[in-house]
């Protein structure tokens, strides 16, 4: 991966001191008091929240820090117990899941969900919006729905290429690998021409070769004018694709800021990464014998 | 034993306005589970209401057939909107509690002595395919008083416009179903039964496609049970739980997400039931059964079940489903 020409860093997002909650200058995702309890579990509880616009965002923190249930909370898919937020001035309180991504906003799960008994090309076309043919009276009349259908499947090919999904179009998505299936969550996720995508772990799971195209594909999303906010564990990929970090821990934001500068920050440190976070595994659990520079003389 | 009886019998099975009213219920089994992946327990209480709607309509209400029948529809749409708007939001194994639940709620009003004006009770209904005013189903038989047909398939006048009536309705649904289930709304509708979040997060109303889905199954229920009501008299003992299980049987044999599956699934499954009726008791009369004939008629509905639940286990995709559905049944 070192390999790679370091991608175009968007700088320049936040508007004085790049603390929890700072101001950004092109916000598209205000969070305002959205609190979220499961019993006596306070799962999410974050104050102030802004998102920038095309931008590349990375959402980390340790298991149960609450960053899958804000992704739900956010796109419509579980309601939280107060709080406000907008997506491009809109307020989204009470807005159900299915009319969040209607307005642009579209997200990938965590534990991906290709719709298996349906071929390839099927999971790409259901991604369409404002089909025709998808009401139950059009559905009756091919020539209502035809054309455009016809126009949603070229879309579709184009860019099962592009993920290099092409020749499986006809293949029932479950028989596609579990990294295949991420490649298409998000490429259906695409064809519904998104404002902001977000992404619950695209990388879980993921070979190293194909983690390399995943990552190119999500930099191209950036350069075609989207917004990305991402859930990775993977240190590596977001230092080298995030623009911007958010880190929670239990429930709150604990640190925002350029990737460089979050990650030497010691309350993340703590919190998240760990002391050995560039330590080969095998050291810290004591079972390699370190060559120090002495022994190696 | 008298093979030329039990061939004649058995083939006759593949043709009866029973055969007829079990491939429209399974055909709206087939929208409901085999391609909504809606879990509907409950189709005795769509066909009961379309049967029961149209024989009150006619017999209280003193409407002609056609409308009668199409008061069967209306009942039809009410009740899916009743059951869905609680339980469509819950998961799937929670809709066939209450389906089943809500089917035996409808038999036991229609049984109950409470409304015996209007139902009839455990009597249920007759008279109302033939009107003295001239409007009933039988009455605008077009076809004269006479014999049908040839061999095992002979009919009289009476029964030739129900099979007749039934085959247009069967043909009407059939294609609805392919229309429906080729064009993108069918493509929504079958996303649904692999994921609703993965739909929803998609941008799709996942609740009124739903919604859709149940009333249209719904409705070819419904005019199942008109077609059966058709035939002969309503009565609650017929929409019980265990004719929910046999169009179950006959939908799964054929394959539940196809379009002629289930068509041909009733098909196989009443000329298998006629063949057993007739085999089963001159078996025991031959002494090769070790039971009496009595025990032996009854002996079919045990054979049923070991046939669903070899089905299930061995062909979960049915007859005409696609063998690659086998590979990844979950």
């Amino acid at each position: 991966m070192s390999s790679n020409p370091t991608p175009q860093k968007s700088t320049g997002l936040h508007v004085g001191q790049a603390a929890p909650g700072c101001k950004k200058v092109d916000p598209i995702l205000t969070v305002d008091n959205v609190k979220k309890t499961f019993g006596g579990l306070t799962a999410v509880d974050v104050e102030h929240l802004e998102i920038p616009r095309g931008a590349i965002t990375a959402l980390i923190g340790p298991n149960g820090a609450g960053k899958t249930t804000l992704f739900n909370l956010l796109t419509g898919f579980d309601t939280p117990d107060t709080g406000t937020w907008d997506f491009q001035g809109t307020s989204l309180a009470g807005v159900p899941s299915f009319k969040v991504a209607q307005m642009g906003q579209v997200r990938t799960f965590q534990l991906t969900k290709a719709l298996s008994l349906l071929t390839v090309l099927e999971n790409m076309k259901l991604g369409a919006k404002g089909q025709k043919g998808e009401s139950l009276l059009n559905a009756l009349m091919p020539s209502i729905w035809k054309k455009q259908d016809d126009a949603i499947g070229e879309k579709a090919m184009e860019l099962l290429k592009r993920f290099k999904l092409d020749a499986k179009k006809d293949d029932f998505a479950a028989s596609l690998s579990g990294g295949q299936r991420k490649l298409l969550e998000m490429a259906r996720a695409l064809m519904t021409d998104p404002v902001l995508v977000m992404l619950d772990e695209p990388m879980a799971g993921v070979n190293p070769a194909l983690t390399q195209s995943l990552l190119e594909h999500v930099l191209g999303l950036k350069e075609q004018g989207m917004t990305v906010l991402f859930v990775e564990h993977d240190m590596h990929m977001v230092r080298h694709i995030a623009d911007w970090v958010v880190v929670m821990a239990e429930g709150r934001v604990v640190a925002e800021g350029s990737p460089d500068t979050v990650m030497k920050e010691q309350a993340v440190i703590d919190a998240y990464l760990g002391a050995h976070q560039d330590t080969d595994l095998g050291v810290v659990t004591g079972r390699i014998k370190i060559v120090s520079e002495g022994d190696a003389k | 034993m008298n093979w030329e009886a039990i061939i004649n019998n058995t083939a006759a099975g593949l043709l009866t306005p029973t055969t007829l009213a079990f491939a429209l219920a399974a055909l709206g089994l087939a929208m409901h589970f085999g391609f909504a992946g809606l879990l509907n327990f409950g189709i005795a209480g769509y066909m009961a209401i379309g049967a029961y709607g149209y024989a009150i309509a006619v017999l209280t209400f003193g409407l002609p057939w056609w409308a009668g029948m199409l008061v069967g529809m209306v009942g039809s749409v009410l009740f899916s909107l009743l059951l869905g708007i609680p339980t469509l939001r819950l998961r799937g194994d929670y809709l066939a509690i209450v389906t089943i639940a809500a089917a035996e709620i409808l038999r036991l009003l229609f049984l109950t002595t409470a409304f015996e004006d209007i139902t009839g009770s455990a009597d249920g209904l007759f008279g109302y395919n033939s009107r003295p005013d001239g409007s009933g189903f039988a009455n605008s038989n077009p076809f004269p008083p006479g014999d049908y047909g040839f061999g095992p398939w002979t009919y009289n006048a009476e029964t030739i416009w129900v099979i007749l009536f039934g085959l247009i309705v069967l043909a009407v649904c059939t294609f609805l179903l392919w229309a429906l289930m080729r064009s993108p709304w069918g493509r929504v509708i079958k996303g649904i039964r692999e994921d609703e979040d993965a739909i929803r997060a998609l941008g799709k109303n996942v609740f009124n496609y739903k919604m859709q889905a149940l009333i249209i199954g719904g409705l070819f229920g419904s005019l199942g049970g008109m077609v059966l009501a058709a035939y002969s008299n309503v009565s609650p003992g017929v929409y019980v739980t265990s004719l929910t299980f046999f169009v179950w049987t006959a939908l799964l044999l054929g394959g539940a997400a196809t379009i002629f599956g289930p068509v041909v699934g009733s098909i196989i499954f009443w000329v298998m039931q006629a063949f057993l009726t007739n085999i089963l008791p001159e078996l025991a009369n031959a002494g090769i059964l070790p039971v009496s004939s009595q025990q032996a008629s009854t002996l079919r509905f045990v054979l049923v079940g070991i046939g669903l639940m070899l089905l299930v286990i061995y062909r979960p995709q049915g007859i005409f489903g696609d063998k690659r559905e086998l590979t990844f049944v979950k």
